[in-house]
Order: structure tokens, then C-alpha cells, then sequence
């Protein structure tokens, strides 16, 4: 392994478990019932619920601590963002807790609980949402991902697969140019004028990247005729059938509870937070739904 | 029918002033082995395009003649539909796999063509056998080395059967024992699936012995285009930058054939009776540190320990006879990446001033790591590395160090002049041939205003033809004549036998064997110069020169005791 290769971004690594035993479309939809059902409650509980079936599922398949570590370096900043930014500047709480007097543009700033829960349940939702996706890119395999959305869009499909082959050819090729500036006995690219050629050397380096790439794919038969492709029938498997189940389960149970208000929440102008035994049931129910298929742990292997 | 027909072809690429290829006409019968050969810029990766379809129809400009792959008019056809008769693998391992997974990516050709799910799924296990890949299948392609990713291409190129394969320089990037291994496949593939090959490769000894045929480009158009011996002959007269090791050995000492590999060599020192009896294998090589002082015959720990010892007692660093400090001095460098292996483990090792060394190994050994280290580019996790002076490093592209328009702005003009490119100064440096650039790059390193102890270079010979190599050494040599140490690392035997005074073998990060180029490269099978090989090393005979005198001198014994003989038997 040399050195350069050595760093590698957070991506799917093929591990002992069940979700990475389901084919990659299944482990996607997986993936998605659980961002979808937090983008279609707001109940703090039952996103509460979510985020633990998110982080139970990754523990179960192994990538509970890169998820994790996702969560603390990239999103915990964005939710934290999100709540200080919500309570600064809504106005339509009514308890207020803090006044802040006079701020310039904002005028005057009253920090109310209202505006804080909501900034806390929206940035909920939305660690719940990246950490589904991040799950998915974990845990769903890449190439039957690709390989399932080629049916439907061949172009879209091209552009993809040249835009994730380039991410870590364009990455190794930036750590050699840097390694190259370095070994030059001026240090390289530190002034304006050298910065701005180092800029245009790391462009051109990436068009003829993308051009290497494309003429690889080109004879691998990607531009060839969509017609005659034949869909792949492989039988589903035990992980494939209980990740489906728990996907259309959970989304089923998400639009019944949005249908027939069960977790209704709403913020403003007064916090409304019913809690009662039939959100205490629906969030039960989705974290049996989205734990349940890793009970099953026969023929996981990689 | 001919698997492939070029038949008046000229080309030139899109604002190109001159042709690429002219006039170029020959057929490939199935079947057959084809090693295309020439200099560099003369056309050879340009009519392998051609044959994939990928000119024009990828490239543009300016196209006429018909090259005709597998029955398809490449005019008509495009390179996807064409690569369902042959099957091209390029030079670079990184830009040939596009999936995660080396399953997915043999399988992508085939799915890409509506293959039924069975077909592919057996298709993907029967060539991953043949190519001995199959424990890769369920590995990520970015864990793969590059000798792997290469035969995963390989094997991608191989997946729909193809009655042609077009390689372009596949050996390029790999190890002596990567290299060889898919020489070897090649041939292997070609002499129980019929399968035709047309090969570009510079380092033409590793493969004209599998070779059926040979056809040389220059300037664009075919030069030459017999059998390998036929072509050694043509070489000697018209091209002598392309032949062999062996063949020039045959020339110097006057025997003729010129042979296609070592076993025919042999086979003809054999019946001149000038073969000598074969040795012990790595008799000659010895494990001790090259100026390890005392303890020859101790372990490597205790041989190091004493050599501390007696440095100490007589006032002077170890390694070091004539008390000048070394010019780069590593004692037990380790590099360890976290949550995963050690790169380098307790490396030891001193460069004099003036000292030419050449760093080997498989892929994945440690040699570039070792680089970075002499040349700051990294820290030791554990142990010291000491430099004289400032250390010039060339990592291995070029093209990674250029930053202006024109070439008297990248380098200071004595440097450029040292580089032998004071002519070129208007010139981008991108418009420059491979070893025009290599010299640019070497000018810009060692053009600083500290002028440098150490000249490390990493793999400097990639894609270069013999005469660049050659010219390349014998400029390196001149620099290790005016006192600079010379640290490369080279996968090329022919190549470090040229300029190279001693040689360090790394294996799994630890130095394996360390002594004169003599001793290191003349004792084993892979890291080996074709003229050791064919002489078993005798008399530490690496390069054509040196053996043939070796050969003259058996030759006037021979025929001095047959003289004896025949005048007893009077």
C-alpha cells in the first residue's frame, strides 16, 4: 500500500452484515425510507426515534462509528448553525426567555423557546437525513446502485460514474502536484501569479484525466446502443426481502402518521408537543421496523 | 480473414502540423503475436488507437486509408461497438477501472453489451481464473496495487473473448515480477485461446521471445516489419537504439543469430561451447552492508552494532571510510500509517557524496516512501533521517513540477544548460518529447540557489525509449562523477546496470539486499539484467559490454586448448 493511497475518504467497504448482504438497490431504499420518514414527521420524539434507528442500523452494520464520526464533524455543525440561526432571527414565538436588545439589521432580537425548538427540531431532522444518506453510502453497494439507475438513464449514469472515478484520480493527482511544488527549491506555488498556474496546471491535469476516463469507458462498451440490455433477475435474497419489508413499512408508517396527524407537532406561535401512548407507539414500531431485519444474521459474509 | 488490416492509413490529430501516422498498410492474422516497436513520438500508441476506433472517432482530425478490427470499419463502427472484437488495455492502471469492485468492473463490458446475468456472472469467474485474479473479485479497486489493477484491466479487456487484444505498454508501471508475470499471460492467452496480440513495449527483451512478428514505426510510418530475429538484424543496421541486451551481446562478440530471448542466447553460447557451467544460484550475493567495516560473516544486527562500534573507536561515522560525512545517512527509519501497516521498517542507509544507488523492489516495497523520507517530504515514525545538503527529488511525472509557458521560466539558465535545454528556452514544456521533460524537471530541482547534496529520483524511466535512457544515464553518471549522490528508484535492470555503482533491494519495506550493482543484479531471476541471466551472472556481467569481453576471452581459451589438443593428438 504506498503512502499516497493511504488516505481514504469515508466510502462503501463491503463488511459482515446483513444491510451489506442485501444488493445495493435495497440497502438505497432502505436508506431512504429512513430520511423520508424524518422529512415527513417533526414530532422531536419521533425523530428522536429515527435517529436512533439510524445509529442502530449503522452499528448493526458495522459503520456506527464512521457514521458517528460524520455526524460530530459534518452535520453537528450544520444543526448547530441552523438553531442559533432559526432562534436570531424568527419572530413568531410568544414565550419569550431572553432580550437582546437593538442588533443593526436584525433590529430588535428576543430569543424565544418556540423559535429554539424548532431550530432544534429542524436541525434533528436534517442530522437524521444525512445521516440515512451516509448510511447508504456505507453500506449500499455503488455498482449495483449504478448499475440499477443505468436502466433508467444511461447518460446520467456515464456522467456519475466518470464524476465518482475522477473524485479519487482528481485527489491523488492534487497531493502529487502539492508533493511536486514542494520538491522545487522556491517552495512552488506561493505567490499570486504562481498559485494561479498551479490552479491551471491542476485543471488541464484534470481534463486530460477526464479524457483518459472516458476513452476507458468508451471501450468498455458504455457508448454503445442502450437496446438489448437485459435486466438482471438474480434471486433475492432472505437480507434483500427483510431490508425491502422494512423499507416499504416504514414508509408506510410515516404517511399513515402524517395522514391521520398522530405526531403532529407545531412549534409556533405556542409549542403544541402531544405526547401520548400513540406516538410513543409509532415510535416503537419504527425502530422495531428499521432494526428488526439485522436480527437475521445467516450468510452475511463478505 | 486478418483480425486486424490497416490499409493506406495516414493521420494527424486535430491542429497537429505534421502526420501521426502515413501511409500505413499490414494485416494481423488470428492468432498471431505482434510486438510493435519504435521510438518514442514515432507513432506506435497512435496506430494502436486507430485499431480500437478511438481515432478519429475519440480524438478527431484528419483520418483516410480504412482500418479494418475484427471485420468492423472503424470508420463506420465506434469504439464501443469495436470492443466487442478487441479488447485495448492502456498504459495507466488508475484510469482504466471506473466501478468499486473488481467483480462490477469485469462484469461492466459485458453488461454494457445486454449479456444475460448467467453469462456474465460465468464469464466474470472463468477469466478471473485464467488470469489468476480470482482472489481479487470481491476487493475494492482502490485497494489494488498497481501489478493488480493492471491485470484487472487485463482481464476487462479479456471478459467478451476477443479474437485481438491491444496492449500499450501494460509493463510500463509494474515490478520486473508484475511485468513478467503479464508477459507471460499474454503468451499464454495467445498460445491456447489463439487470441492475436499487438503489443507496444519498450523494454523489447521481455518480450520478443513470445513474440511472432515485430513492427517498427518511425516518423509514422512502418520502418520495419519481419520476425524477431529478422527484426534484431534490422535493428543492428538501421535502428540500433531498439535492440536487445542480448542481440547487442551477439554483435560485440560477432555470433550470429541474434537471439529473441535467453533461451535461445543460451542455446547458442551453448553450441559455440562458450556457455559456462551454471553457478549455485545467489552464491554471488551477499547479504552485508557494502561498507560495513568489520563482521562480514555476523547476523544484520550485530553486524550493524559493530559496525557502530568500530566507527566509534576510530572517530568516524560507520559507513564512512574516508571520514567525510555522508551525504544522506537514514538509521531505523520506520513509516507506520496509523490503523494500518508499516511502509518502511528500520531502514538503514547511507549515501557517499559521488555515489550512485540504485533503489529496487516490487511494487508496493517502499522505495517511493524511502524517497519521500531522503527528501522531507515526510516524517520517520520512528528513527532519523541526516542530509549533507539540500535534497533535489524528482517524483515520477514530470509534468507534475511545471508551472509556466515557457521553459526559460521555470529553471535558472546555467541549469537548463546543465539539463542540455539551453536551446529550448521559448518552448512550453508540455510541447516537450518524454526525456526533454524528464531533463526540465531535473533542471528545476537542482537549479535552487543551495546547490544539492543528494539527487533522488523516482521511477524517471517510465515511457522512455532506450535512447532516452540511455541519454538519461549517461547524464546522471556525469553527476555522480562531480561529487553528487544519486539515489533512483527504478524498475528498469537495464536501466540501473547503466549508470548504477550499487544497488539496494527493498522487499515489504525492509532492505533485503545491499551491495555493488555486480553482486545484487546478477544473482536471481526477476531483478536481473538480461545479459546476467543469459551468462548466469559470471564474472558479475551485467551490461553487453562488459560480458562480451568475458565471451572473447572463453573464445581464445577455447580455441587455445583445442589448438593444445589437436597438437597432442599430432
Amino acid at each position: 500500500m504506498s503512502v499516497l493511497g493511504a488516505a481514504r475518504p469515508l466510502a462503501y467497504r463491503r463488511l459482515a452484515s446483513p444491510l451489506h448482504a442485501a444488493r445495493g438497490p435495497v440497502a438505497g431504499a432502505y436508506g431512504g425510507s429512513l430520511a423520508l420518514s424524518a422529512l415527513l414527521s417533526e414530532h422531536p420524539l419521533v425523530l428522536g426515534a429515527l435517529l436512533l434507528a439510524v445509529l442502530g442500523a449503522g452499528a448493526c452494520a458495522g459503520v456506527g462509528r464512521q457514521l458517528t464520526r460524520f455526524g460530530a464533524l459534518t452535520a453537528l455543525p450544520i444543526v448547530t448553525l441552523s438553531v442559533l440561526v432559526n432562534a436570531l432571527v424568527s419572530r413568531q414565538g410568544l414565550t419569550v426567555f431572553a432580550r437582546l436588545g437593538d442588533w443593526l439589521v436584525l433590529g430588535q432580537v428576543n430569543l424565544t423557546v418556540e423559535a429554539l425548538v424548532y431550530g432544534l427540531v429542524f436541525g434533528l431532522r436534517l442530522l437524521v437525513v444525512a445521516l440515512a444518506c451516509m448510511l447508504v453510502v456505507c453500506a449500499a453497494d455503488p455498482d449495483e446502485l449504478l448499475l440499477a439507475f443505468r436502466r433508467f438513464s444511461p447518460s446520467s449514469a456515464l456522467t456519475v460514474s466518470l464524476a465518482t472515478r475522477l473524485i479519487p484520480v482528481l485527489g491523488q493527482d492534487a497531493r502529487r502536484l502539492a508533493e511536486a511544488q514542494r520538491c522545487r527549491p522556491d517552495g512552488g506555488a506561493r505567490s499570486l501569479r504562481g498559485r494561479a498556474a498551479l490552479v491551471r496546471a491542476s485543471v488541464a491535469g484534470a481534463l486530460d484525466r477526464a479524457l483518459d476516463v472516458a476513452a476507458v469507458l468508451e471501450m468498455r462498451g458504455y457508448g454503445a446502443p442502450a437496446g438489448g440490455r437485459e435486466r438482471h433477475r438474480a434471486r433475492r435474497s432472505r437480507h434483500d426481502l427483510a431490508f425491502a419489508a422494512s423499507a416499504c413499512g416504514l414508509t408506510a408508517m410515516s404517511l399513515l402518521a402524517a395522514a391521520s396527524a398522530t405526531d403532529s407537532f407545531r412549534a409556533y406561535p405556542l409549542l403544541h408537543v402531544p405526547v401520548n401512548a400513540a406516538v410513543f407507539g409509532l415510535c416503537a414500531t419504527l425502530l422495531l421496523l428499521a432494526l428488526a431485519p439485522f436480527a437475521d444474521r445467516r450468510g452475511i459474509d463478505p | 480473414m486478418s483480425v486486424l488490416r490497416f490499409d493506406a492509413v495516414s493521420y494527424s490529430y486535430p491542429g497537429a502540423s505534421r502526420a501521426a501516422l502515413r501511409e500505413v498498410s499490414f494485416e494481423l492474422e488470428p492468432g498471431e503475436f505482434c510486438v510493435l516497436a519504435g521510438l518514442s513520438g514515432s507513432g506506435k500508441s497512435t496506430l494502436l488507437r486507430a485499431a480500437a476506433g478511438l481515432v478519429p472517432h475519440f480524438h478527431g482530425g484528419d483520418f483516410a486509408g480504412t482500418v479494418s478490427t475484427g471485420g468492423m470499419d472503424t470508420r463506420e463502427h465506434q469504439p464501443a461497438a469495436i470492443a466487442t472484437r478487441a479488447g485495448t488495455l492502456l498504459q495507466d492502471p488508475e484510469t482504466q477501472v471506473v466501478m468499486t469492485s473488481v467483480r462490477a468492473e469485469l462484469a461492466l463490458a459485458l453488461e454494457n453489451r445486454g449479456q444475460r446475468a448467467g453469462t456474465v456472472a460465468r464469464a466474470v469467474e472463468e477469466t478471473a481464473l485464467a488470469l489468476g485474479i480470482a482472489h481479487l473479485l470481491e476487493r475494492h479497486t482502490a485497494e489494488l496495487s498497481g501489478g493488480e489493477l493492471q491485470r484487472v484491466a487485463l482481464g476487462c479487456a479479456l471478459i467478451a473473448r476477443p479474437a485481438l487484444i491491444l496492449l500499450d505498454e501494460p509493463t510500463s508501471q509494474l515490478d520486473p515480477v508484475a511485468g513478467d508475470e503479464l508477459i507471460w499471460q499474454l503468451h499464454r492467452l495467445n498460445e491456447e485461446s489463439d487470441t492475436a496480440v499487438l503489443l507496444i513495449e519498450h523494454r523489447l527483451e521481455r518480450c520478443l521471445a513470445a513474440a511472432d512478428r515485430v513492427i517498427v514505426m518511425a516518423d509514422g510510418a512502418i520502418a520495419c516489419d519481419r520476425d524477431p530475429r529478422g527484426f534484431l538484424e534490422w535493428a543492428a543496421r538501421s535502428e540500433p537504439a531498439l535492440q536487445t541486451p542480448g542481440a547487442r551481446l551477439f554483435e560485440e562478440v560477432g555470433l550470429r543469430p541474434p537471439p529473441a530471448g535467453v533461451k535461445q542466447a543460451r542455446a547458442t553460447l551453448r553450441a559455440s561451447g562458450l556457455l559456462g557451467a551454471r553457478e549455485e544460484p545467489f552464491a554471488r550475493q551477499q547479504p552485508a552492508a557494502p561498507n560495513a567495516a568489520p563482521g562480514g560473516a555476523l547476523p544484520a544486527r550485530s553486524r550493524a552494532r559493530a559496525a557502530r562500534l568500530y566507527a566509534r573507536l576510530h572517530g568516524r561515522r560507520a559507513g564512512d571510510p574516508d571520514g567525510a560525512p555522508p551525504a544522506l545517512s537514514m538509521r531505523g527509519v520506520w513509516h507506520e500509517l496509523r490503523n494500518g501497516p508499516a511502509i518502511l521498517r528500520g531502514i538503514d542507509l547511507q549515501l557517499r557524496p559521488g555515489e550512485a544507488v540504485v533503489l529496487m523492489g516490487r511494487n508496493g516495497a517502499g522505495k517511493s516512501t524511502l524517497l519521500r523520507h531522503a527528501g522531507d517530504l515526510l516524517e520517520p515514525t520512528r528513527g532519523s533521517v541526516q542530509r549533507a545538503g539540500r535534497v533535489a527529488l524528482l517524483l515520477q511525472n514530470p509534468g507534475d513540477y511545471f508551472l509556466h509557458e515557457r521553459v526559460r521560466d521555470e529553471a535558472p539558465p546555467e541549469a537548463l544548460q546543465m539539463a542540455g535545454l539551453a536551446g529550448l528556452g521559448e518552448r512550453h514544456p508540455r510541447d516537450l518529447s518524454g526525456g526533454q521533460r524528464q531533463r526540465l524537471a531535473l533542471a528545476i530541482v537542482l537549479g535552487g540557489e543551495e546547490p544539492a547534496a543528494v539527487l533522488a529520483l523516482d521511477e524517471p524511466t517510465r515511457g522512455m525509449d532506450r535512447a532516452a535512457k540511455a541519454l538519461l544515464a549517461r547524464w546522471l553518471a556525469q553527476r555522480a562523477a562531480a561529487g553528487l549522490a544519486v539515489l533512483v528508484a527504478t524498475h528498469d535492470c537495464e536501466f540501473a546496470a547503466e549508470f548504477g555503482s550499487r544497488a539496494v533491494l527493498l522487499a515489504r519495506g525492509r532492505v533485503i539486499a545491499d551491495g555493488p550493482l555486480e553482486e545484487v543484479l546478477t544473482g536471481g531471476w526477476y531483478f536481473a539484467t538480461e545479459t546476467a541471466r543469459i551468462l548466469d551472472g559470471a564474472a558479475g556481467s551485467l551490461a553487453p559490454e562488459g560480458a562480451a569481453e568475458l565471451l572473447r576471452a572463453r573464445r581464445t581459451a577455447r580455441s587455445a586448448s583445442m589448438q593444445v589438443a589437436e597438437a597432442v593428438r599430432r
